[in-house]
């Protein structure tokens, strides 16, 4: 589609997706699958049995050295002397005023070794950062053009993988783990991690073999190719952020109600700009009454007032009916709360419910 | 396919005229641009249009967009089973899946109105 021919940057299962029907749309610098059959099947299919996801855009950096873990615990907000060989944790980097420049995972691949995932929208901004705030002790190496990346999601998935690399190195695998393993022959690491709230392997290896583990999975009955679309739709169920909608450097973890992912018994960039402010607006979930859905940049309004703003919405089809998250006013942040969300125009008006995470 | 009896805006909905009644509905490439249609706004019956306003709205699980009066007149009914099954839209956009009725002001004027031929070359020309 003409969306592509752009200054886009396509990623090596490009025709794969054309072949199975893809409508392509530009994400942040690429063109990627948003739909195949459908963003609500394709839901569905996810949440009941498995969906495949090719999310080679996203960036891979590795950092190692005898200083990395120092440096990272300074970069990072998860604490690096509880993360084991093998293991991996979700957080945050911080600018000084505890903003939030990336949401990512950290994997410690080796004594001296981490490998850092994270959104392809903030590859640039994160290795400056990073790069300017490692010490001489670190090497900073950025994988993400030399790496592939497929997400296996949904309840249906423990059991396809157990077919490809074997049921122990599935069990092995526990949440947040990771295993390297070879599938078809490439050497792969296998992560039970991922952004759907289902069960699931997130699976890195060299972006030569992309279309050869596509294939395989693929062959599987259970297994449908899903896109973006239903990427977001699955996210917001279950109450995961967005980077650049729910979460930016305009926002701390604490407003963002992510502090459990903030390890404050050691020191990092941003940690005294979070002990020093009182967040007064909270990120929270809400559930439309019906159908229509608000959208981000919708205001929320309480007894008549602006007490906030919708940051995404859209459709569940889990519930049926419209959901998404907004930065409202702490006062207003309980669940029950009932809310009128008002796009820019004045002219949707959509009552709503404030509702804690997970909105399913 | 492109039915044949009907007419065709650049907008991307049909009119089937019905007496002085003009049936209005979104084609078949409309619905498979918006995907799954998950939420549609009707207009009030007894409301008038003129020719060209944003008279409902059709959201989708990804956007949500206007459907434009391709003639003037009275809404005289409004198809309510898209409130609950907004998706027969998706499954029938010729058929269960028409939006509204439209009385029409005298001549319904098939001014920027296509017939299927048009319409299908129109689409072509856009595909590019």
């Amino acid at each position: 589609m003409s969306v592509c021919s752009e200054n886009l940057k396509k990623t090596a299962l490009y025709g794969k997706h054309i072949e199975a029907g893809a409508r392509m749309v530009a994400f942040t610098g690429w063109c990627m699958p948003v739909q195949y059959s459908g963003i609500i099947e394709e839901h569905l299919h996810t949440r009941q049995k498995a969906g495949l996801f090719d999310i080679c855009h996203m960036g891979e950096f590795y950092v190692s050295g005898p200083s990395s873990r120092a440096d990272l615990d300074r970069l990072l907000t998860p604490c690096m002397a509880r993360l084991e060989e093998g293991k991996g944790r979700y957080g945050f980097m911080l600018n000084g005023n505890g903003g939030i420049i990336d949401d990512l995972i950290v994997f410690r691949t080796g004594e001296e070794e981490y490998l850092l995932v994270v959104n392809a929208g903030r590859v640039e901004a994160d290795k400056r950062w990073i790069r300017r705030h490692l010490s001489e002790g670190s090497e900073f190496k950025d994988s993400s053009d030399e790496t592939a990346k497929l997400d296996l999601q949904g309840p249906a998935s423990p059991g396809i993988l157990s077919e490809v690399i074997g049921s122990e190195e599935v069990k092995r695998t526990g949440r947040f783990c990771f295993s390297r393993v070879s599938m078809e022959g490439v050497p792969v690491m296998v992560s039970r991690t991922g952004y759907t709230g289902e069960d699931g392997f997130e699976l890195f290896f060299p972006v030569e073999h992309a279309g050869v583990l596509w294939e395989r999975f693929m062959s599987f009955d259970d297994v449908r190719p899903v896109g973006l679309g239903a990427r977001a739709t699955l996210r917001m169920e279950k109450g995961l952020s967005l980077y650049g909608n729910d979460i930016d450097e305009e926002h701390t973890p604490l407003e963002a109600g992510l502090a459990r992912f903030v390890c404050m018994e050691k020191d990092f960039t941003g940690r005294e700009a979070l002990l020093s402010s009182e967040p007064e607006i909270r990120l929270t979930g809400f559930v439309c009454e019906g159908r229509r859905a608000a959208r981000k940049g919708y205001n929320v309004i309480v007894n008549g007032s602006e007490a906030g703003e919708v940051t995404s919405g859209g459709f569940s089809p889990s519930l049926r009916k419209g959901i998404g998250f907004c930065y409202i006013n702490r006062e207003f942040s309980a669940p029950g709360q009932v809310i009128t969300l008002i796009d820019a125009k004045g002219k949707v008006e959509i009552r709503a419910e404030i509702k804690a995470f997970p909105l399913i | 396919m492109i039915p044949e009896d009907l007419k065709y805006t650049r907008d991307h909905e049909w009119v089937k005229m019905e007496g002085g009644e003009a049936v209005i509905g979104i084609t078949e490439h409309a619905q498979k641009e918006l995907g799954d249609i998950t939420f549609v706004e009707l207009p009030e019956t007894g409301a008038d249009v003129s020719k060209g306003d944003g008279f409902a709205t059709i959201e989708s699980v990804k956007a949500a967009s206007d459907v434009y009066a391709p003639v003037s007149g009275k809404v005289s009914a409004v198809n309510e089973e898209l409130e609950s099954s907004p998706e027969l839209i998706n499954r029938y956009p010729y058929g269960q899946g028409w939006i509204c009725k439209i009385n029409v002001d005298g001549d319904p004027g098939a001014e920027g109105l296509m017939d299927a031929e048009a319409y299908a070359q129109f689409l072509e020309e856009n595909e590019q």
